[in-house]
Parts: structure tokens; sequence; C-alpha cells
């Protein structure tokens, strides 16, 4: 292993290569650039032998995958925020149509108002699409999922495409020692790709056929069996990355100083990393804190959270999403999960737009869960409101 | 050589009786031939011939989107292209004129700039048929449709045909041409010479629908050539940004292309609007000197 200092959208780049995909198609746009500016680097240098689509739009870049992916070739895009909005209706037509398409998502906010700064709001948008979601909680975790997620992906069990998603900015564009693995491993990992079905003029079959009310249920049954398949088939090959890379990626939750924690904090992506330092000062301190970090938000991990929060007194669930007019989505969810437990899970709407999140917030977050009080928005700045 | 016994849309799919798509399809693959990977974009095409579990395609086909078929192809061409297959097989987008002239139009026109190896086909039945005859882009001058109906105020389409072949000319299109389904030799030849064109290729087939136009669904063959007779379409092909050929024509005057078809018969009844019929034949006299059609 040599581990190298890198910017984070460069080390997915550097990944993104070492899977070989033939065919990559994206729309620059801020914080996603550096990684498809890289890959064209890395194409243009004769490094990568793969079609670099440069499309007119995200809607295109998306579109183009769906073709080149029904077309037997493995493909890769990457976006972010608006340029996520914009391909919305493919989003939804590229996983109904089983294509193991992997897409890099450097989380950003949504407009209006614009901001080009982190939250989540835009893969957590897609929630419904019926993509597998994973969370880097750091680089090294960013490029590892990139790897994992062609593995799952193209399973034949499994047939589904995949947001890899990491903090725009935050992970994005921050220089963080990594172990860019072998090309030789990541081959052997995941070999070339083999499409269940395409498009051949040797055996021609019809993709996207509409359904009527008497198939379209089940095409939609089968399709959300997939995706709850997806944390198994996750877990599965996440084992076997780790015999070959040394990094396990098996649990769907990662847990953190949880063995006796009473108040629990759940959150997902780079946050992570501040929480789990709050925890620290917080643990020295004599208080009885945990995290449950989300790293499959789709499928939904609902069995292995409830699991893991069987021994919380609180939970206190950090979003940098809002359903607007209800929570947010995790804490939807946990609720979810969590039905019957009897345990008060609050929510706490933090960090939206690039709001920082320091250590002192953690902390504030924590003292107001314990003190029963939540569902709220964190840190608002009440003089400009 | 067009393989005329060629058959690769199949019979049993769900069109009207009449219906100048489908017969245009039919065509348009013989043309293109058995290599070949066709996108269709949502519309009539796409609906009446893949209800799921049945499929009239005897190629390989896909649908995705209303709008992304040229971008889905622009994929296609890619990964065949890297997978060594492009040239043995070849890809061709079937679409109607809502996907091709409104609401596809970026992703034809990023697909054109970029120089993609493909052709598209646009039969052009001049609405929004599959929704129930709504205007388009390419709705003709004065046409009553569902959205833009005659009334005491309206003469039912206000606009002209949005003139796509020459847009996409202006991209540098090694091939651009129009035909009719009215005239089936033309147009076999036309989509094999656009398949056998290097770039991206662009062809725009009429296609008269009866359901939409309102005529006889034993007249659409007639229909597509008293189109083509009066001027109002003009069979043509641009080569490298140059018109090589053109179908010359004796042009008869409108009127009896426009009478023959109810979503213009308010230019008629109760009484001849002859300002508004003196504004359509301009259109065609317009397309007959633009050409130069007239024998």
């Amino acid at each position: 292993m040599t581990m190298q200092i890198m910017e984070g959208s460069m080390a997915v780049a550097e990944t993104v290569k070492l899977c070989r995909p033939q065919v990559i198609s994206a729309y620059p746009i801020t914080p996603q650039t550096h990684i498809v500016e890289d890959l064209a680097s890395i194409i243009a240098d004769g490094k990568l032998d793969a079609e670099y689509i440069c499309v007119e739009s995200e809607f295109s870049a998306l579109s183009a995958c769906v073709g080149a992916s029904a077309a037997g070739s493995r493909v890769y895009s990457a976006t972010t925020s608006q340029g996520l909005a914009l391909m919305g209706e493919v989003v939804f037509n590229a996983a109904g149509m089983r294509l193991p398409i992997i897409m890099g998502i450097a989380n950003r906010a949504i407009s209006a108002p614009l901001s080009i700064w982190n939250d989540q709001q835009d893969s957590i948008m897609m929630r419904d699409a019926g993509w597998i979601q994973v969370y880097a909680e750091d680089n090294q975790e960013a490029l590892d999922l990139h790897i994992l997620s062609y593995k799952v992906c193209e399973d034949h069990d499994i047939l589904l495409p995949a947001f890899v998603c990491f903090d725009g900015f935050i992970l994005s564009h921050v220089y963080e020692p990594v172990d860019i693995p072998d090309q030789k491993d990541v081959d052997r990992f995941l070999g070339p790709f083999t499409p269940y079905q395409r498009l051949d003029c040797k055996d021609p079959i019809s993709f996207g056929m509409y359904a009527t009310p008497e198939y379209y249920l089940e095409f939609r049954y089968e399709h959300d069996e997939a995706v709850k398949r997806a944390g198994e088939a996750f877990k599965k090959h996440a084992k076997e990355f780790a015999k070959i890379f040394g990094r396990d990626y098996s649990e769907l939750v990662t847990k953190y100083r949880m063995e006796d924690a009473e108040t629990v904090i759940v959150a997902m992506g780079s946050i992570c990393g501040t929480i789990k330092d709050a925890i620290d000062e917080m643990r020295a301190a004599g208080q009885k804190v945990g995290l449950l970090g989300i790293r499959m938000f789709r499928p939904f991990p609902s069995a292995d959270i409830r699991a893991a929060l069987s021994n919380a007194k609180r939970v206190a669930v950090l979003d940098k999403n809002i359903s607007l007019g209800a929570k947010g989505a995790a804490a939807l969810e946990i609720k979810d999960a969590c039905y019957g437990m009897n345990i008060p899970i609050l929510d706490y709407i933090i960090g939206l737009g690039g709001r920082d999140v320091k250590i002192s917030d953690i902390k504030e977050v924590v003292k107001l869960c314990e003190a029963g009080k939540g569902d709220m928005f964190y840190g608002l700045r009440q003089e400009v409101l | 050589m067009v393989d005329k016994s060629l058959e690769l849309f199949d019979c049993g799919h769900r069109a009207c009786g009449g219906c100048g798509a489908s017969a245009a399809v039919r065509m348009i693959l013989k043309g293109a031939g058995e290599n070949t990977i066709v996108v269709s974009p949502t519309g009539c095409l796409e609906v009446f011939s893949t209800p799921y579990p049945e499929t009239s395609w005897k190629t390989p086909w896909i649908h995705s989107l209303f709008e992304n078929a040229s971008a889905v192809a622009s994929g296609i061409e890619a990964a065949l292209k890297k997978q060594g297959r492009l040239g043995d097989e070849k890809v061709l987008v079937i679409g109607g004129d809502g996907a091709t002239l409104d609401i596809g139009t970026l992703c034809i026109s990023g697909a054109f700039e970029r120089g993609h190896d493909f052709t598209y086909v646009c039969y052009d039945n001049e609405a929004y048929m599959n929704t129930g005859i709504q205007r388009s882009g390419a709705t003709p001058y004065d046409a009553d449709t569902t959205t833009t109906p005659a009334g005491v105020r309206s003469m039912g389409n206000s606009r002209p045909k949005k003139d796509l072949p020459q847009i996409l000319v202006a991209h540098g299109s090694p091939y651009v041409a129009t035909a009719t389904m009215a005239y089936p030799m033309d147009l076999m030849k036309k989509v094999e010479r656009a398949m056998n064109t290097k770039g991206p290729c662009y062809l725009q087939v009429h296609a008269p629908c009866c359901t939409g136009w309102g005529f006889d669904s034993a007249k659409t063959m007639e229909i597509g050539r008293m189109a083509v007779a009066c001027g109002l379409w003009v069979n043509y092909e641009m080569v490298n940004g140059k018109l090589e050929s053109v179908k010359k024509v004796k042009r008869v005057p409108v009127d009896s292309y426009l009478q023959a078809q109810k979503r213009f018969r308010h230019l008629f009844k109760p009484t001849r609007n002859e300002e508004e019929i003196a504004k359509i034949q301009a259109i065609a006299d317009a397309n007959a000197e633009k050409y130069g059609i007239d024998l």
C-alpha cells in the first residue's frame, strides 16, 4: 500500500480509471468539475482507453450513459445539484431499465437560492428513483465505494445504477492521504463488464417497452426487490473487497463508540469525521455519546439501524437535507425503522448550503437532544430572519 | 442496394389503419438493413409497436424517453466504437416530429455538433398525434389542431413549420434529406445513403396521419403525393451543405391538398377564405423558388 496525498476529485478520477469504463459522459458543474477534467486528461494522455462524450447538458450526459450501458459498455458519469435535477427524468428511467451505471455525486445544495456549497439535498431528492445510494465519510471511502459499486451494480442478481455520494468541496476539493489501489487488484475484483442483455444485431431484443396496467405493478415490484437485495449483495462483495484491498465496508452503517452510548448521533457523509472528534471530547468529559453513520441510504438498512439503536436512550439525527413541510430524510426513515422502540428520535436540519458544522455545534446538538429539544433547524441566524 | 423483401418491422402492431408513420417505418428499415440498432423516442411509433411483452422490432431497439433519443444514440455509437462493432452495426433514430422538432432539439443539436456516426429519421405527421393531435413545431400554417383550434378568432396554427433540416445543415451534417412515405423507393434509397454516410445524417419524412389530418384511411399515399405535387412538401438531398437533388413537379395549386383534409376545412367553410389560402399558396411558391422544383 502506498499512500498518496491528492485532491478528492483526483482520487475519484484515478479510481474510475482503474475500473476501466469504456464510455464516460459528463457535463461540468461545480463542485464536480475536477473529476471530469481529470478523467478527460487521463484519456487524453492515453492512460484509459475510453470514449469521452462532451455532452451539451447533464440530461444528455445520463442519456448517453443509458445508450452506452444498454449497448454493453461499462459507463461512468458524475454530477451534482442542478445537474442531477436536470437529469431527473433519466435518473428514474435508467434505474427502471436496470442499467448498472455508476455516477459520482459531489453533493451540493439545490437552488433557489443558488448555492454551490455542500449539503445532500441533491442525491436525497432522488431517493425514490430506484438507484443504490452510498455516502462516503472520507476520500478513501469515496474512491473505494466506486470500485465496490461497480461490482454490486453489475451483479446479475442486482442490475441497478448507483450514486456514489461524497460531500462537495469538503471531500471533492480537499487533499487527503489515500491509497489508490493497484490496477491488477481492481481487474481481479471487477473483471470486464458482462452485460445481462445488450443491444446486439446478432440477438435483437427490445429495451424500454411500455407496460400496460397488467404489467407495470410487477415491473415496479421486481425493481423494488432488486434494490432491497442490493444491501446483502453489497455486504457480500464488500467482504471480498476487504480480502483484496484490506478495507472493510461490509457494514451498511458505521459505528463509533457505540458500546454503551446513551445518546446516539446519526449522520451521513463527511460530517461523521467532525462528529467523531466531538464524541472523543464528550467521552473524555464522561458523556456516553456514540455515532451511527449511514453508509448506505438506498436500500435503507432499517434492520441494521434498528439493531444498532437497540440500547440507545435517545437519538439525534443530523440531516443535511429537508423534505420541506416534513422532516429530514434520514430522520423520517429512522423513525420508521425504529417504530415501536419507544426512544425519542429528534431531527436537526444542519449545515445546509455549506454552513460550516463545527465540533462545538455537535456538542450543542447533543445538549439539545438530551434536553428533549429537536425536530428543528439547527444554527439559524435569527438576526437575518 | 436496398433489399425490398427485407421485413424488419413485424405486423400485428397497434397503429391506426392507414397510418403513414408505420408504412414509413417499414420502408425505412428496408433501407437501413438488418445490422441496425434503432432508438425511438416516446410517441405513436413507440407505443403502437412495443406494448410489453410484444414487439414489432426484428432489429435491436431501445426506447428511453421522449426527448433524449439522440443522446441515447450518442452513447450507443460511442459504445459500439469502443467495442469495435461500429460499422458492422449502425445506429438509427426513428422519432416523430414532436420528439424531433420540439422537445428533443437540444439533444439532436448536441449529437450533430459532436459528429456522432448515426442517422436520425423523423417521421413527420405534423402534430402530437399520440396525445391527440396537438400542435408541434412541424405543424403547418393554418392547420386546425386540438391546441390550435380554428375558431371565430383563430385560423388554426399561426406559424409555419420549423425548418429543422436547414438547422441541421447549419450544424455541418454531411447528409440532410427530405422524403415522403408516398414515394417508397426514393425514401428507401435516401435512408440507405444516410446510413452509409459517415457522421450525423438527418432525414425528415412526410408521414400523413389519417386520424389527425382527417382523411380517408385508404388515401394516405395519395395525400402524401398531393403534398409534393403542390409544393408544400419538397423532396431534396443536401450533401455537405449543397443541394444535390430535388424532386421536380408540374405544380398544382394548394387548394386540392388542403380541401382533402379536415384540418384545413375552416379555410373553405362556411366560405372560402381567399386571404388565408393565398398565404399558404405563398409558402408553396417560396418552397418552389428556394429549391427550384418547378418543371
